[in-house]
């Protein structure tokens, strides 16, 4: 077995392994602060400072400022807490989906459902 | 003593909590998914059972990556829901039965499953969801639930070999303890879906159906697959189906299926329903 779990790469998959979520914990833990609606009102009121609140990096704001699901990735956001952050913005998984792939909502659904009759 | 009388697989997403809340079951997206449920509710009705042992993962309510337990179950008489980010509407406490946990708990660190044992643990919809899939209008208050949690969302995360082997720790535990109760286990999750990256919307029907087919017969051909190739088969949120596997690995002897339902895609993921029959201790 591989000593290093993220030794095999998908392409278009980042893996939230340690150095990801050392990379990306203070984002993170902004996100899972969105829990709270009040979290959710003080980020809505004043997201700069929110985030700075956190200690984000530029590129971590800059990702945030502009919904760039593919950088918050990159910059070591896992998915399940980027979720609380998505919803904040009331997107759901298809719209998050289209976002990554750069389908429009209807198309990432109609290629989910093309998968889920097993057509790829 | 305690019996596990049978073993249900099923989807957990939130959407299907919030399709419920809105009446869209018999929608035409919905009604191939919620149809099969009503099997298995029966059977439930019938079979009345004390307790349900429920293998899910916590996607950020209860555990933050600040401390991230590998495995964790809870202890307490009560559970609670709370809002996860999204607005999902607060529902009716879940029962717990703090005894077997407590009991469980001690035969599991005992045999090497360094547990962390929960007395407060607010559960999220990995838990929730399938509890009101199997009693819908949050009517499972009569039954007592002993949430099993199982890290799947950092690296390192536990492997298909060593949740099957926490499954037969936890159905041991339960044969060992005195008091007459049917117990039945709950697999939640899975099936194949990728949430994140340019990857996302990868759904493996082949694959889906060959881990249900393998879940009755062959479990131990599952245990032989790493994270990682679950990764690749099934897409990056496919370790899902560790908690599937550990509920395989409470059951003894042959299995028989009574029931399935596959369909594929609700919201971005696989749904595999089943619920199994083993042959119990005599």
């Amino acid at each position: 077995m591989a000593s290093n779990y993220t030794d095999r790469q998908f392409q278009g998959t980042y893996l939230f392994d340690g150095q990801m979520a050392k990379k990306g914990y203070g984002l993170n833990k902004m996100c899972y602060s969105f829990n709270d609606q009040a979290a959710r009102d003080e980020f809505n009121a004043d997201p700069e400072a929110y985030c700075e609140k956190f200690k984000l990096t530029q590129a971590q704001k800059e990702a945030i400022r502009s919904r760039d699901v593919i950088g918050l990735l990159r910059e070591g956001g896992s998915i399940y807490y980027l979720a609380k952050f998505t919803g904040l913005l009331k997107l759901n998984m298809q719209d998050i989906g289209g976002l990554q792939t750069g389908m429009t909502t209807d198309e990432f659904k109609a290629m989910l459902e093309r998968n889920g009759r097993g057509e790829v | 003593m305690a019996n596990i009388i049978g073993a249900i697989t099923t989807s957990h997403i939130p959407a299907i909590a919030n399709a419920m809340a809105n009446g869209l079951e018999q929608t035409p997206y919905w009604k191939p998914f919620f149809d099969g449920y009503p099997p298995v509710r029966d059977w439930l009705n019938e079979k009345k059972p004390d307790v349900i042992i429920l293998f899910y993962n916590d996607h950020g309510l209860e555990f933050f990556i600040d401390k991230k337990p590998t495995f964790a179950m809870g202890v307490a008489d009560e559970y609670y829901n709370s809002d996860e980010g999204w607005g999902i509407p607060t529902i009716p406490p879940v029962t717990g039965e703090s005894d077997l946990s407590w009991h469980i708990a001690n035969s599991l660190v005992d045999e090497g499953f360094d547990m962390t044992i929960c007395q407060e643990m607010k559960v999220d919809h990995g838990l929730t969801v399938p509890l009101n899939l199997m009693w819908p209008g949050h009517q499972y208050g009569h039954v007592k639930v002993i949430p099993v949690c199982i890290n799947c969302e950092q690296y390192p995360m536990p492997q298909p070999w060593r949740t099957f082997e926490l499954g037969k720790a936890i159905g041991r535990a339960v044969a060992s303890y005195e008091k007459d109760l049917n117990v039945v286990v709950f697999g939640t999750g899975g099936m194949s879906h990728q949430l994140d990256g340019e990857r996302a919307g990868f759904i493996n029907r082949a694959f889906d159906l060959d881990c249900l087919d393998k879940l009755v017969s062959d479990p131990e051909a599952l245990t032989k697959y790493t994270n990682i190739d679950l990764v690749e088969q099934g897409g990056a949120q496919a370790v899902e189906l560790n908690m599937l596997i550990a509920m395989r690995g409470t059951l003894l002897g042959k299995v028989t299926e009574l029931h399935r339902n596959y369909h594929a895609p609700i919201s971005n993921t696989g749904s595999g329903l089943m619920l199994l029959e083993h042959e119990m201790p005599k």
